[in-house]
């Protein structure tokens, strides 16, 4: 093809988007968009996966049956989010085991929050009501991207995602009207949560990168600081209605914006943990890729079982 | 390490009897058994099917849209194939 026509292929492809057209796998689409959409949907995949392992640490230790029961589906919903990603993923021509391996070397990351340790059971019930919290309001808006799998796929991610944040606040309204050790507890969850839950929402806009493609291609419909400031003021009168203090003493409501203001967030810390120096990174790459290779022999003898009932059914049709 | 790896699947679920099994995405398995029960987890977690048809990928063949233009345009003017190219007079209420 030459520059001319693909120059034109392109403008075509913007249009297409500008008028909320869905772009679909086989379509033509420009190698940027391609890559651009491998990347951002695998590392959301890959948060996916990972996120399951903080929370599998706590699945034998919930303290009640309905704790478990609701922490396993939790688990659960999240080795399914993390499937339907991967193969909405596969769709732009990226296979599984190619993502795998970006995974488990480093090459691809994925959500910095799983870095942190799960200390207590309060964790359970931060994660679910700040974490799972800050993912919907990253994700809602996804549910209108222009990339048709990754649409479809998030539409069905953000139904199942809203019980996972009231799992994650009933544990915590629980928690802060328990005992005084179990409302501690739930505080010192908070502290410990808050603030890496803000970063989850990206860098602030002055050092976000790829904001502007972004927009256009409909991958992101809000800007960082938009949505943390909407997270922001969305859970500052959950915690207030439970008992809980945010742990931020610069916090005030401020009355002109119609909004909270909020104190400086530690931006070295963030990008310490995205290097791969934060509290848990090498444990949870460690679980992960034991995991994947002490799986080596079942997914072989899977395969082999289905070969040899293969050609013992043509055997018996010939 | 594995030395193959499990094939794709196309997966499709009917929600409710009465209306037709619609894709609703897709997933890898070692055979057509495993398909169907992953089908199950993955995708009917929440009473979202009362059947589910997997088949594999590679079986699929679908059209390319490059082709879209001789493909699907010559329908485009053949406005005569709808009720409202033809001319009735208002006192016919329903047809």
């Amino acid at each position: 093809m030459s520059e001319e026509q693909i120059k034109n292929l392109e403008e075509q492809f913007e249009a297409r988007i500008a008028r909320d057209e869905k772009i679909e796998p086989k379509d033509w689409m420009p190698e940027k968009y391609r890559k651009t959409h491998i990347r951002q949907m695998s590392q959301h995949a890959h948060s996916e996966i990972v996120g399951m392992l903080p929370e599998g640490n706590w699945i034998t230790r919930a303290p009640s049956l309905r704790r478990k029961v609701a922490l396993l589906a939790k688990v659960q919903d999240e080795a399914g989010h993390g499937l339907y990603l991967y193969s909405a993923t596969e769709t732009l021509g990226i296979s599984r085991e190619e993502m795998y391996e970006q995974l488990h070397t480093g090459k691809a990351k994925y959500s910095s929050i799983f870095n942190y340790p799960t200390i207590t059971w309060a964790d359970m019930g931060a994660i679910g009501w700040l974490v799972d919290g800050a993912a919907i309001i990253n994700q809602v808006p996804l549910c209108n991207t222009s990339y048709g799998p990754y649409a479809r796929a998030m539409i069905r991610v953000c139904k199942e995602e809203s019980f996972h944040q009231r799992q994650g606040y009933e544990i915590m309204i629980k928690l802060a009207n328990g005992t005084p050790e179990q409302k501690e507890m739930a505080q010192d969850a908070l502290n410990r949560w808050w603030w890496p839950s803000l970063m989850m929402l990206g860098p602030t806009d002055a050092e976000s990168i790829h904001t502007e493609q972004s927009m256009k291609w409909k991958l992101k419909r809000k800007s960082n600081d938009d949505l943390r400031q909407q997270f922001i003021d969305q859970t500052v009168p959950q915690a207030e209605l439970i008992g809980l203090t945010i742990p931020d003493p610069d916090l005030k409501w401020n009355e002109e914006r119609g909004s909270y203001d909020f104190g400086e967030i530690d931006w070295d810390e963030f990008w310490q943990v995205v290097k791969g120096h934060g509290p848990m990174n090498k444990v949870r790459m460690k679980a992960r890729v034991d995991a994947w290779e002490n799986g080596a022999w079942v997914r072989d003898a899977a395969m082999a079982y289905a070969e040899k009932k293969r050609t013992s059914l043509k055997k018996e049709v010939s | 390490m594995s030395t193959k790896n499990w094939p794709l699947w196309e997966v499709f679920v009917r929600s409710k009897n009465g209306l037709e099994h619609r894709h609703c995405g897709s997933l890898h398995a070692a055979d057509e058994d495993m398909a169907l029960e992953n089908a199950r987890d993955v995708y009917t977690r929440r009473s979202e099917g009362v059947s589910i048809w997997v088949v594999e990928s590679k079986h699929i063949t679908a059209s390319n849209p490059e082709n879209n233009g001789e493909m699907f345009e010559p329908a485009q003017d053949k406005v005569y194939r709808h009720p409202t190219f033809y001319d009735l007079p208002d006192e016919v209420k329903h047809m």
